[in-house]
């Protein structure tokens, strides 16, 4: 179903359902049918220490019970304050008043005035920002405003304390809501549930590694990193060309930036095609060369006998790459490495993508302006971001598929551009990353071990939101997974439900997946034993995060169309909060109701035959059949 | 030579090795044939006719045509209205510019009838279930200072607010919505984005896509037009109140805004045939000027008078269709095949201005002269342009059909709709209370002693600040129901409901085909399953299993499956089914405006090739 209490605040999108589901904006109360089946469930203990010993991590049936003002608290989730008549400013429906609680996890709001009962729910780790906006009002109402990282923002006002010694609930909230900057755990380590399966065994890099066939003749897989010597933000296992000894990559990491030297990604199952991740070459003002590096880079495309060229992708814009000269680094000349030929991909910096994010907010957020939506949308430039990002990954994609040539793709460091192309590239590649648990692989291997900075980028329970090292990369990510799930309706085995729980994850802080910044800090911090990861919790109900048009198309190349004219702005996550543009019933529901169907008539079907078996034999062999019973059950389900 | 076709195609061809004389031949051929002005008769449907026997029995079955006064009858019957049918205008006597049958309300009296040719006659649309209904009228120009118009058309208003609680509101069109000049203008922009004959220059477009799609204008007066709809069902569905609109001509966006309320309040005209009825009774009986809109004749004197209305109508409705797929029975498909076929000089829907226009050319033609009229076929006999199997694409296989108890189910469905949305119940019969009614008389004497009618208003809906938010809460308090496929449907309006009709449009854009991908990919996907549900539906009935109406509603619907499930998915593109590729390639388009140094970096050559991957159109199937 749903998942657990404190998260469906923020999965307000469901695909099944028209009405608004219980988040921010909705209500308590909206009749689904498919929760009246849960309400037959016996509804578990509510109070905070029994939770704990409950294994049970259905989460509707908080929802259920709206009757109390405090929610449902997860295993080792605490109240930390409360206050009554708080006044919630709603952009849509008005001035809601109602009792605000806070816990070491979430903001709870509920407003008992309104019927159905409204409720807000929102993990404290989606919040950015808290700031009180002027001093009080007339009435005697402070009011504070929470920027949050998943495109709103909400505003509360209460009266001022009497009792200044007190601390008002927005300070205990500012506490709760940047433990880092606090010295307090983030809550995922506190957090306790125990789910079927075990998240962080998803990956295996061996394993991963084998079902592309490596090593083989010409890739071997190597341990030079698996005390992180070699290079810090890699992971432990990397695969490489068979004739260079680990003596020389540790040459090589010296040339190439935070010594994050080409290593393999993917490799095409016929044409033995790769797709090579690195860091920039340090090649700095006057030009320096490493023959070393020249001849690695050789050695990868003489491993692929299919093609005597090698494309070496650099995400940025040329002329970036040409200012990165002046720190020390640069893009690899065409005349140092024959046979190679340089790309540049045109895609801006961390800077440039979180400045349009901005932007978009404030066209989507709160409301959608009357007149010229288009051009506003297009003055964000967010789809021309996305455009780009997906223009860079078909080309390497089409390189490696049709022209069975070897790709190097980097940009500055190799971790924000750089995996945002090889991951989606890979993504038109093979169909395995199409499926749910091959994409938490995809997830798993080129975000995670690979050492994009989630912690700097999302800035986990830190204060500091004008952090210039936080971007939507990841996001970014998503929305062009996104594009291509639009285009190619029935090549992904996953739903736009399942994109969205990761990006509302990626923020709650209660799993271990995206925090830290690389898999030594991973391993440092002991996250697979302290925390649960996310993808305990979408395995253990793959139903909900399941396309029911998915057709296993696994052996065929996508190469999704790259114009503005296909590009479209994700409504369902972008617009959410909005309740005028939730979505009306997808054609899925509709769907699912044939597939029940098929299954249904399947059964009846199969009984028939059996019967029919058993009728048959039993006229044959005389043996006791029961012709009476063969009937019936078919004509009571009639 | 290149060729911009009316369907936004583009054709491009070479005579640099014909000889001078022939390309000269095929030029002038080509211009004579659709460039030049000519009469009506020299169109390729009447030299069709002649030399096609075509048997009349089989339309009649399908789409009502509204041609008879049984059509017409019926209708009113179906929807329980309680107005006048005039069958006086059979042989067009009181006026060509009315139709042949028509209704009006039931307060008209014969004299009326014939004033000012028919202009400022409210005409019966649709009754809704409350009683109240939908007029439309020509407005009468106001320019003499007498009285004589503006008494009549307060005894018209008197006329239309007798039909259900004395109450009417009028909505002139011609002051809230985009002139047909206009709608022409912007349409004319738009397309231009479409008529794309190379590469660069459509990836160098797509820089500027979004601002280019505000300026043009057309998705907003898309948008007005389903605005305006949606502010007409307010008044019919939570106000009760009659509804007549009136425009100058009333046959252009009357025509647009009714049909589209009706869509929208009535679940039968979402239906194929039911909306192949819709557009007989409001577009082609409702007298809308299809040739000089369309302007088949290419002259000259006409070419202001050409615009896109129907074409603007359709576009309204596919929006509708995207935001609730399963309420409709026909697919995309059918909308654009039917946009097409306005083009197309063949059939009789398309060609005429009115009835009497129809008439006339058709009997002047007919071979066997004072014998029967010429006999045209009409669109709506789709086995003239496409096959069996073809047609079965223009069916939505997601359709949610009703169930079957249909008609109990209507009775108890719709006073609970009623209360949900708290309406005086008012239902068929009211007993008029008296003190209620005065004053209601009263008001509207004081109001019709305004000067200026069109703006004679009960609903505050003049000002459009407060009309989008009245429109606002009604869409809001509607969106919270749960939704019913056969209920009332509303369209959201906010700025990315809106989009542009992508099979449309960009199905002759070889850039744009995403292959193996595209809406074509979950089709046939779900075509499959129909046939896998209705293939156990057989063997069920083979061991003798009796099936209960339960499951007969797959059945209909599973035809589609046959025309794709042939193909691989993954080997159709987006532009399925009107463009296949036949010498499949796997390239993707790779968008050449990003960077100047792609161009050096020896992707001219990959470009250069791409050219040849587009296999020729071919149509359908």
């Amino acid at each position: 179903m749903e998942n657990t209490g404190s998260i469906d605040s923020l999965g307000s999108k469901r695909s099944s359902s028209r009405q608004p589901s219980v988040d921010s904006l909705s209500s308590t109360s909206t009749s689904r049918s498919d929760w009246s089946t849960h309400a037959a469930k016996p509804t578990f203990a509510m109070s905070s220490d029994n939770v704990s010993i409950s294994t049970e991590f259905s989460p509707e049936l908080r929802v259920l019970r709206d009757s109390k003002e405090e929610p449902q608290l997860l295993p080792k989730e605490s109240v930390q304050d409360m206050a009554k008549d708080v006044t919630y400013i709603c952009p849509y429906i008005g001035a809601l008043r109602g009792t605000l609680t806070v816990t070491n996890y979430r903001l709870f709001f509920k407003c008992m005035d309104r019927e159905p009962a409204f409720v807000l729910d929102l993990p404290l780790g989606v919040v950015s920002r808290v700031e009180k906006i002027g001093g009080a009002s007339s009435r005697g109402e402070v009011s504070y405003g929470l920027v949050c990282k998943d495109i709103r923002n909400l505003r509360f006002a209460h009266k001022q304390m009497e009792d200044s010694l007190r601390k008002s609930i927005f300070e205990i909230l500012m506490k709760f809501a940047f433990p880092v900057s606090n010295g307090l755990t983030i809550f995922a380590f506190e957090y306790g549930q125990v789910y079927p399966e075990n998240g962080w065994k998803v990956y295996d890099a061996q394993v991963e590694y084998k079902r592309q066939g490596l090593p083989n003749e010409s890739w071997r897989i190597t341990k030079v990193n698996d005390h992180y010597e070699l290079c810090d933000t890699y992971p432990s296992t990397l695969v490489v060309p068979v004739n260079i000894p680990d003596e020389e990559l540790k040459r090589v990491a010296a040339f190439r930036a935070k010594g994050r030297i080409p290593v393999l990604s993917w490799i095409h199952p016929e044409s033995q095609a790769t797709v090579i991740r690195c860091s920039q070459p340090m090649v700095g003002v006057n030009g320096k060369r490493s023959k070393d590096d020249e001849k690695y880079l050789q050695t990868i495309m003489d491993a692929n006998a299919q093609s005597h060229k090698l494309f070496i992708f650099d995400a940025r814009p040329s002329v970036n790459a040409a200012a990165n000269k002046m720190k020390g680094g640069g893009y690899e000349s065409e005349d140092a490495y024959q046979n190679a030929e340089l790309v540049f991909l045109d895609i801006h910096n961390i800077h440039v993508m979180r400045e349009s994010l901005r932007k978009l907010k404030e066209v989507v957020y709160p409301n959608i302006k009357e007149s010229h939506w288009f051009s506003n949308l297009e003055s964000t430039h967010w789809l021309e971001h996305i455009k780009l990002i997906l223009a860079g990954a078909l080309r390497i994609a089409d390189k490696v598929e049709s022209g069975k040539t070897s790709v190097v793709v980097h940009c500055s460091d190799g971790w924000d551009r750089t995996v945002q192309l090889t991951s989606l590239a890979m993504l038109m590649l093979d169909g395995h990353y199409r499926t749910i648990r091959g994409f938490q692989v995809l997830l798993e291997k080129e975000w995670l071990s690979f050492g994009h900075r989630f912690q700097l980028r999302i800035g986990h329970g830190d204060k500091n939101h004008t952090d210039a090292d936080r971007s939507p990369v990841f996001l970014q990510f998503i929305d062009c997974v996104w594009q291509m799930t639009r285009q190619f309706l029935a090549a992904f085995e996953f739903n736009e439900y399942f994109l969205i729980t990761i990006l509302d994850h990626l923020y709650s802080c209660l799993f271990g997946t995206f925090m830290c910044n690389s898999e030594q800090q991973r391993v440092k911090e002991e996250l697979p034993k302290k925390t649960v990861s996310l993808w305990a919790y979408i395995n253990s109900q793959p139903e909900e995060f399941t396309n029911p048009l998915y057709v296993n198309y696994s052996n065929h190349v996508l190469f999704p169309v790259v114009s503005m004219r296909h590009l479209e702005l994700w409504v369902g996550y972008y617009i959410r909060w909005n309740p005028r543009m939730r979505p009306q019933e997808p054609v899925h529901q509709r769907y699912k109701e044939l597939l029940a169907k098929r299954a249904e008539l399947q059964k009846r079907v199969e009984e028939l035959q059996r019967e029919v078996n058993n009728r048959s034999a039993s006229s044959s062999s005389e043996r006791a059949g029961s012709p009476t019973r063969s009937i019936t059950p078919v004509q009571t389900f009639v | 030579m290149i060729i911009h076709c009316k369907d936004l195609r583009v054709f491009q061809f070479s005579l640099s090795f014909s000889k001078e004389e022939d390309a000269k031949k095929i030029f002038q051929g080509i211009v004579h044939h659709c460039l030049e002005p000519k009469s009506l008769r020299c169109l390729f449907a009447f030299s069709y006719c002649e030399n096609t026997s075509y048997p009349e029995v089989q339309r009649k079955k399908q789409t009502v045509m509204f041609d008879s006064v049984e059509d017409w009858i019926q209708d009113m019957k179906r929807t329980k209205g309680n107005c006048r049918v005039v069958s006086e205008n059979s042989n067009f006597e009181l006026s060509p510019k009315l139709p042949q049958f028509f209704i009006v309300p039931s307060n008209v009296s014969d004299e009326d009838l014939t004033k000012y040719q028919g202009k400022g006659l409210p005409m019966w649309c649709w009754s809704h279930h409350s009683g109240c209904a939908l007029f439309k009228t020509a407005s009468i120009p106001l320019v003499q200072e007498d009285n004589v118009p503006q008494t009549y058309m307060e005894k018209m208003l008197t006329a239309v607010a007798h039909n259900h609680l004395y109450s009417v509101k009028t909505e002139d069109l011609s002051d809230t919505l985009p002139a047909v000049q206009d709608i022409l203008l912007s349409y004319n922009k738009f397309k231009q984005f479409f008529l794309i004959d190379n590469t660069t220059e459509f990836w160098m477009s797509d820089m500027k896509w979004f601002s280019s799609l505000d300026n043009c204008g057309w998705l907003d007066i898309i948008r007005q037009c389903l605005q305006k709809a949606v502010e007409v069902v307010e008044c019919l569905e939570k106000e009760n109140t009659n509804v007549l609109i009136m425009e100058e001509g009333g046959s252009d966006l009357c025509c647009v805004v009714s049909s589209l309320v009706q869509l929208m309040l009535d679940p039968y005209y979402r239906t194929l045939l039911g909306f192949q009825s819709l557009v007989q009774k409001e577009w082609v009986a409702g007298g809308h000027a299809f040739l000089d809109r369309s302007n088949h004749l290419h002259l000259k004197d006409k070419a202001e008078s050409q615009s896109p209305v129907f074409l603007l109508f359709l576009e309204c409705v596919w929006q509708l269709q995207q935001q609730h797929g399963p309420a409709f029975q026909f697919s995309e498909t059918y909308l654009t095949v039917l946009s097409d076929s306005v083009h197309v000089p063949v059939f009789t829907t398309f060609l005429f201005n009115n009835d009497s226009h129809r008439d006339n050319i058709l009997r002047a033609e007919s071979p066997h002269t004072q014998r029967s009229p010429l006999n045209c076929p009409t669109v709506w006999d789709w086995s003239v342009q496409f096959d069996c199997k073809a047609q079965d694409l223009f069916t939505n296989p997601l359709y949610s059909e009703k169930p079957k108890q249909d008609t109990s189910v209507r009775k108890s469905y719709r006073p609970k709709h009623l209360r949900q949305l708290s309406l005086p119940s008012s239902a068929f019969k009211t007993p008029p209370k008296k003190g209620f009614f005065k004053d209601e008389a009263d008001n509207l004497k004081k109001i019709l002693g305004v000067k200026r009618l069109s703006r004679w208003m009960l609903s505050p809906s003049s000002e459009s600040p407060q009309t989008s938010s009245s429109v606002r809460e009604f869409y809001e308090a509607w969106q919270t129901k749960p939704l019913d496929y056969h209920g009332l449907l509303l369209p959201c309006l906010d700025g990315p409901s809106i989009r542009v009709w992508m099979q449309r449009y960009l199905r002759w854009i070889h850039d744009v085909q995403i292959l193996g991908g595209g809406p074509v990919a979950m089709l046939s996907k779900v075509s499959e399953i129909l046939g896998e549900v209705q293939e156990l539906q057989r063997q069920l009935d083979r061991h003798g299993c009796t099936l209960t109406s339960n499951h007969k509603g797959a059945r209909p619907r599973a035809k589609t499956a046959s025309v794709i499930a042939a193909r691989s998915s993954v080997r159709l593109s987006s532009s399925f089914p009107f463009v296949t590729s036949r010498n499949w390639l796997f390239k993707p388009a790779i968008p050449t405006s990003l960077l100047q140094s792609l161009m050096v970096t020896g992707m001219a050559g990959n470009l250069a090739d791409r050219e040849d991957d587009g296999g020729g159109p071919e149509s359908l199937v």
